[in-house]
This record gives structure tokens, sequence and C-alpha cells, in this order.
């Protein structure tokens, strides 16, 4: 069953990223003010995007886990958590090369990358507390607990650093901006294919986790006998 | 009322243990002298200068320095299996970690209270200027600090590389308590009086203060029992 949904998926996420690739590049004009560059924005927002649903998910599931003490919650949130912060360093990646073209830095310490930096740091060492912790509760109890304080900490950074002066350009798609029709269309499309990608790894690296487990537990077992 | 007797009990507890052996807090004070010394030839600031980096230099003084303290806290109790007697006590993890918590904040406080005065003298600064606002903001600002590392002390205690891991995992989440701890010392070594913008920043370490603290009451016997 699970086999048939990544298969399915997937089928989806390509035929719609096949489309937006054609649409980005053969068909929506350049922009009247940035030129070619702009189409970055096609994976720069939805990454964004993607990588903060998988935030929420992991806390859900974090919290779940908490709740339940059942293994699989854990095993979800460390594949959704990682998955999230590809898509994240996606994120930041397409920025600072946008970055580079239009601002002409690669960097800069505005409020929205700054935010988006430490959310990275923040996952990242949600998955080296895990390496660090060799007992399979004990591991899942504590990177539970570490990744609710990290959920809990991401809005109040974003806050804290918004009140810094801010560079980044104003929300395009929702909050004001304008954005042709057709642009607009692109961009939900490929926001749609960027999570249902998002699902298929984490479904792939979900299974990988859990044959881990079970290996794990083979090898326990052994040494029993 | 027994919640409150136990926190104390533990609180005196830890200062008791602390202040026979003087490990930390001596490690913790000549560390943030150390600092203070490398800073100044690092950057030999002009007298201006000086005081626009006095926060973010006297904050990073106090993050660094108080970690010493803080990762030590549940550490210590490993020994002698004192932790799982901490743990099987008749006290609540809320209380455990309040306690912990106050004994903590009490000496990092010291530590802060020690390098302020010779960051004074080294750095040539004058920042009695406004002094009660000061130690307001130094209170909140260690209280976010303690905080968070306390209960990072009991999430790491019984992981490998501990020593390692306790300060990568601490930073980044205290980034908006020292953001704001930072701006405020600054304004205030400065000699401008707290309010006007500078109230956000003080909403904000308020609000991380509490968030963090209730946070961690709730959650740590999860982290030490299970």
């Amino acid at each position: 069953m699970r086999e048939k949904l990544i298969y399915g998926l997937g089928a989806i996420a390509a035929v719609l990223l096949a489309r937006d690739l054609y649409s980005i590049f053969m068909q929506l004009p350049d922009e009247a003010s940035q030129g070619m560059i702009y189409r970055i924005i096609f994976f720069h927002v939805p990454a964004a995007i993607t990588a903060m649903l998988c935030a929420a998910v992991t806390c859900i599931t974090s919290v779940t886990y908490l709740l339940t003490r059942n293994l699989k919650f854990d095993a979800i949130s460390v594949a959704v958590t990682e998955v999230g912060l590809a898509f994240l360093a996606a994120n930041l990646v397409t920025g600072s090369i946008w970055g580079r073209i239009i601002w002409g830095i690669w960097w800069t310490w505005d409020a929205r990358l700054t935010s988006a930096l430490v959310c990275w740091l923040l996952y990242a060492g949600y998955l080296m507390l895990r390496r660090a912790i060799e007992e399979p509760t004990a591991r899942a109890r504590i990177s539970a607990v570490f990744n609710i304080f990290a959920f809990v900490d991401v809005p109040i950074v974003i806050f804290s650093i918004k009140w810094w002066r801010t560079q980044h350009p104003q929300p395009v798609f929702w909050g004001g901006g304008s954005i042709d029709p057709a642009m607009y269309l692109t961009a939900v499309l490929n926001l749609v294919a960027l999570i249902l990608l998002a699902v298929v790894l984490s479904l792939i690296r979900l299974r990988q986790e859990e044959v881990q487990r079970e290996i794990d537990s083979i090898r326990r077992y052994a040494h029993a006998v | 009322m027994d919640f409150l007797r136990q926190t104390l009990v533990i609180a005196r507890k830890d200062l008791r243990a602390e202040l026979r052996t003087k490990e930390a807090i001596n490690a913790a004070l000549a560390f943030s002298i150390v600092i203070l010394v490398l800073f100044s030839f690092a950057f030999d600031p002009g007298e201006q200068e000086t005081v626009e980096m006095s926060g973010g230099l006297l904050w990073i003084v106090f993050a660094f320095a108080g970690t010493l303290v803080l990762n030590r806290s549940f550490a210590r109790e490993v020994p002698n299996d004192c932790l799982d007697a901490l743990v099987a006590a008749p006290i609540s993890g809320a209380a455990l970690f309040l306690g912990k918590a106050l004994a903590n904040f009490v000496l990092v406080i010291a530590v802060e209270l020690v390098s302020l005065p010779v960051f004074g003298i080294f750095y040539n600064v004058h920042w009695t200027g406004q002094i009660w606002s000061l130690l307001l903001v130094l209170a909140l600002g260690t209280w976010g600090l303690t905080v968070i590392g306390t209960i990072f002390s009991a999430l790491t205690v019984n992981i490998r590389l501990r020593e390692l891991m306790a300060p990568l995992l601490v930073y980044p989440m205290l980034i908006p308590a020292l953001m704001s701890a930072m701006k405020l010392t600054m304004d205030l070594i400065a000699g401008k009086p707290l309010g006007g913008e500078d109230e956000v920043w003080l909403r904000l370490l308020v609000a991380f203060d509490v968030i963090f603290t209730a946070l961690s009451l709730v959650l740590l016997e999860t982290v030490l029992v299970g």
C-alpha cells in the first residue's frame, strides 16, 4: 500500500514539476525589473513553505510521541525533519544566489535570512543530538523534547529578528504584493509539487528508518541468543 | 507551600555543594576575565566603539562563562548515582528544575557582577549611569540563559560528547534572548534610559523567560524520568 502511495505521489509530483519547469522557462516572460533571475522565486518560496510545514509536522509528531510513546512517531519525526532541513537548505541556497545577482552580495544579516539560518542550525542540532544517543527510547524522548523547544523558539527568533532592519523583499504572493495570474498559478502548482516531493522523500526515509530499526532489533536478538 | 520548600532545599543543596568545591564558579570567573582580556587585544577599541560593542561583548562573555556553570548542573549528579536519588526523591520534577535553576542563577549572576566592574576598569567605561535598569536587564537575561542552560544540561546529561553537544544546542536557542539583552545593555551603558523603542526588546526578553520557564517546568520530568 505504501509502496503504491510513494510511486503514485512521486508520479504526480514529477508531472507537476515538468509542467512547472516548462512554464517557468518556456512560457513566462522575464520579469520587468529583475529580468531572468526572478524565476528562482518559483522554487525559493515554495521550498520555504514546505520546510515550515515539515517543522510543524515534526512538532506535532514529537508531542504525539511523548503522549503515546509509540516509536513510529519518532521515526516520522526524524524522517520529516531531515527532508525539511534539505528544503530549508534549498531555500537558503536559492536565496543566496538571487541575492548575489540582485543585491550584489551572497549574504546579509537581514531578518528573514538570519531567522532561516537559525532555524537551520536548530534542526541540524536536533539531528546531531539524535546521533549522540544510543538507546532508542531515550533518543526518541530527548529528541522529542528538543524538537518542541526548537519549534517554540522559531517564532520568537522570527519576531525578534524582524525588529532588526530588514532588507528582504516583502511577500509577493500573500500579503499585499501584486502578481500576474499566470505566474501565481505556476507558483502555487510548484508549491504543490514540492510538498508532494517532500511527502514522497519522507515516506522513503521513513521506510529506511523502519528497516534500520528492524535490523537493530534483530542484531540485539542475535546478541542475546 | 511544599513545592516552595522543596525548591529551596534543592537550591540550597546545589549552592552549598558549589561553594564547598568552587569548581565551576572559579572556572567561570577566570574564563570571563580571560575573554575580556582577549577581546581588548583583538579589537583595541576607542571610547565610542567600546560603548557600541559593550552589549555584545558582555553577553558573549556571560553566555560563554555561564555555560561552564550550567553544563555541569546535572552532570555533577551522575557520580555516586546522585541523579537516581534525586529522581527517586519525593519531589516533583518542576521543583527539582526550579531549585537547580535558582542555584545556577545565583552563581551566574555572581560571575556577572564580578566581571562587570572588571569590564568597566579594563575598558575604561562608565557603566553605572543606569545601574538599576542595567541590573534588571542583567537579571532577566541571566534567567533566560539559566533556564535554557539548566534544561539542556538535563537533556544532555547521559549522552556521548556532552561537553560538545550542550553549547551547540544552547546558543542557537538563546539567540532571541541574547539579542535583546545585548541591545538593551548597549543602550543602558550608553546612558539612555529604558523605554521608548527599547520597550519591545524588554518585552521580548520577558516573554522568552516566561515561555521557556513554563516549558521547562512541564517537560523536565519527561526528560529525566521518561
